[in-house]
């Protein structure tokens, strides 16, 4: 079991008594893309939330290659290899889509580092690299502001893929895109996700299917299911969750 | 077509004047102004100049930073009462410059300054001792600003204190600051401030030449911070602060501490503040407290907002402008100057929030709105940061 690259063990998380996420465990192998879905309210985006720093749990562990995180701060979980994708698209809108990009190479983030920084041939390559990988090789000068809503969901998850994270947390990147955005973004998922782990939540279950290795089903804040898509779906648990039978 | 012709022309005009916009400058304050100026113009010239740091200080704490301080006052404060602290021992320890040194001499008190002796303070302070010494006091200048502003906004932005509650505590530092120096009346010389120094290491600075000097280090310094904020701001770490500025919960998940960068800019805006408080207490003899409160500060965000709060050499125009408006409008309208130059805020800010330097832009964006729908943004900011 030594490949675990993600171990949440009795996470707990609750907002005024309410509790958003209680006694989760997921486990999470290397190069594993792992979807989660589930119904509004069942604490997916605050999982993502906790792993990546941004809420801190009231109970539990989340352990990354080892490394307790629920007591770090973002950019150290960040800079140990912990990518976020959000569920709006959040890109810089007053820099260019290559200054997006190239802020987002994961070394020289000092003060002293980014003040001397140099753009050498080699980052020049990455971006180049990763834009023609989003789709955005044309787009490289222009403000990421005036980018389309799918250009900037392209964007942000090329800034991850700067970042080389092991861990890939991705909220919905599809959501607001038009069909062949999504049949792009699929294949983009299915090449990024060779040499690194993601967990994906999503709603469209076309979409999981294409793409998933495996899916946890979340409900109240708890792990409903867990297995292979079709597993999953054929869940009692699950469907009557889903269809209220 | 001789209008196309006309348009390339003028357009060729404004892409000159803004590319080149440090050379001019340039131009302007180290040959212009002095070769165009009397030796009291001058002097006038070169005290505005000293508010120019503060300025474009404020540029990229707030144009770039997206934080508004009221209270730079508080560092030009700091710049200013340190180099009067040395110049006014330097003067006390030379009983012959002035006659009210001379009378505590007389009374056994010699080498203590003047307004210590009136206010029965026996004996220099132990924070006084080092400011004797010019190798203490001129790094002191630059340090002590810095290591000040550094702590204060770290504790703050790692708290994530937001933008408005942060200004709000700058301007309540400027009005403590004030207080301060105007209680501690013994050890600040009070509301009178420190004054009363001719020299500076010997050299007389009434004379006609030292203070053409003066107004060449003034400029060269202010040409100077204006070369560091646009090194700064064309670096990675410039453009961090664009990206804080526009969505700081981001900038953690990229990899940066958002409170590491938004101290370390604010404490480079507070030396700039620190040495033009120290050129302007050189150059008009005095430090007072009227110069630290929340007035001055907001004066000096003015300045910023004038000039054009995205541009550094706007923000050394803007502080001329303003200067020198202020100055015509305490002279001819002695009672209601202030409501003009609170005018002329208004008017900058909801008729032209980018402020003069916007100007330039609108011209070149009027010819060539087609051209600039595809410029690229690195070239924008690139004639923004000039």
């Amino acid at each position: 079991m030594s490949t675990e690259i993600l171990s949440v063990s009795d996470l707990t998380v609750s907002f005024d008594g309410f509790k958003a996420v209680d006694n989760l465990n997921l486990f999470v192998e290397k190069d594993e893309l792992r979807c989660v879905i589930g119904p509004n309210g069942a604490g997916k985006t605050t999982l993502l939330d906790m792993i990546c720093g941004k809420t801190k749990p009231s109970g539990g562990s989340i352990k990354f290659k080892g490394e307790e995180l629920t007591k770090s701060t973002e950019y150290k979980i960040t800079r140990a290899g912990v990518g976020r994708k959000f569920q709006t698209p959040s890109v810089y809108e007053d820099l260019s889509v290559w200054e997006n990009l190239e802020l987002s190479y994961p070394k020289k983030r000092d003060i002293f580092g980014s003040l001397f920084f140099k753009t050498t041939d080699e980052i020049k390559q990455r971006v180049n690299q990763v834009a023609a990988d989003m789709y955005l090789k044309d787009e490289l000068d222009t403000k990421a502001g005036t980018l389309s809503h799918g250009q900037k969901q392209w964007l942000e998850i090329g800034m991850l893929l700067m970042q080389e994270p092991e861990l890939l947390l991705l909220d919905e990147p599809v959501a607001g895109m038009s069909a062949r955005e999504r049949d792009l973004t699929a294949e983009l998922l299915n090449r990024i996700s060779k040499g690194r782990s993601i967990i994906l939540i999503e709603h469209d279950m076309e979409f999981v299917r294409k793409i998933a290795h495996r899916v946890t089903v979340l409900h109240q804040g708890k792990v409903l299911s867990e297995g292979s898509m079709d597993q999953v779906q054929n869940d009692p648990k699950v469907i009557e969750t889903y269809l209220g039978l | 077509m001789s209008s196309a012709k006309f348009t390339a022309k003028s357009t060729g005009l404004w892409e000159f004047v803004n590319r080149y916009a440090m050379v001019i400058l340039a131009v302007l304050l180290l040959a212009v102004i002095p070769l165009s100026l009397g030796i009291f113009r001058l002097g006038l010239a070169a005290k505005y100049l000293s508010f120019g740091f503060c300025a474009v200080g404020i540029v990229l704490i707030w144009g770039y930073g997206g934080i508004l301080s009221l209270g730079q006052g508080v560092f030009f404060g700091l710049g200013s009462y340190m180099m009067a602290m040395f110049l006014k021992l330097e003067a006390a320890s030379n009983a012959d410059s002035s006659s009210s040194t001379a009378l505590s001499a007389f009374f056994g008190q010699a080498g203590l300054p003047d307004f210590m002796s009136w206010n029965s303070v026996e004996k220099l302070p132990w924070w006084w001792e080092p400011f004797h010494h010019i190798w203490f006091t001129i790094p002191a200048i630059v340090i002590l600003p810095a290591a000040l502003a550094f702590v204060l906004a770290y504790a703050n932005f790692r708290k994530r204190v937001g933008p408005v509650y942060f200004s709000i505590i700058t301007l309540a530092l400027s009005g403590i600051m004030a207080i301060m120096i105007i209680g501690q009346q013994g050890y600040t010389g009070g509301i009178n401030g420190i004054t009363d120094f001719k020299t500076f290491l010997g050299i007389d600075l009434d004379l006609d030449n030292a203070k053409v000097v003066m107004y060449y280090v003034t400029a060269g310094l202010l040409l100077l911070s204006v070369f560091i904020g646009r090194f700064i701001l064309k670096s990675r770490l410039g453009k961090v602060l664009v990206a804080i500025r526009d969505r700081e919960d981001r900038v953690r998940f990229s990899g940066y501490d958002p409170a590491m960068f938004k101290a370390f800019i604010f404490a480079v805006a507070a030396v700039f503040s620190s040495i033009g408080g120290a050129m302007f207490t050189m150059q008009v003899g005095l430090a007072s407290p009227s110069l630290v409160g929340i007035v001055p500060s907001i004066e000096m965000v003015i300045y910023a907002a004038v000039g054009g709060r995205l541009s550094l050499v706007g923000a050394v125009y803007g502080t001329l402008v303003v200067s020198y408006a202020k100055t015509f409008f305490s002279e001819n309208f002695v009672q209601y100057w202030l409501y003009f130059i609170g005018a002329l805020f208004v008017i900058v800010v909801m008729f032209l929030p980018g402020g003069l330097a916007s100007l330039m832009d609108k011209f070149r964006s009027g010819k060539k709105q087609v051209e600039n729908l595809k410029s690229p943004v690195g070239k924008k900011l690139e004639s923004e940061t000039q």
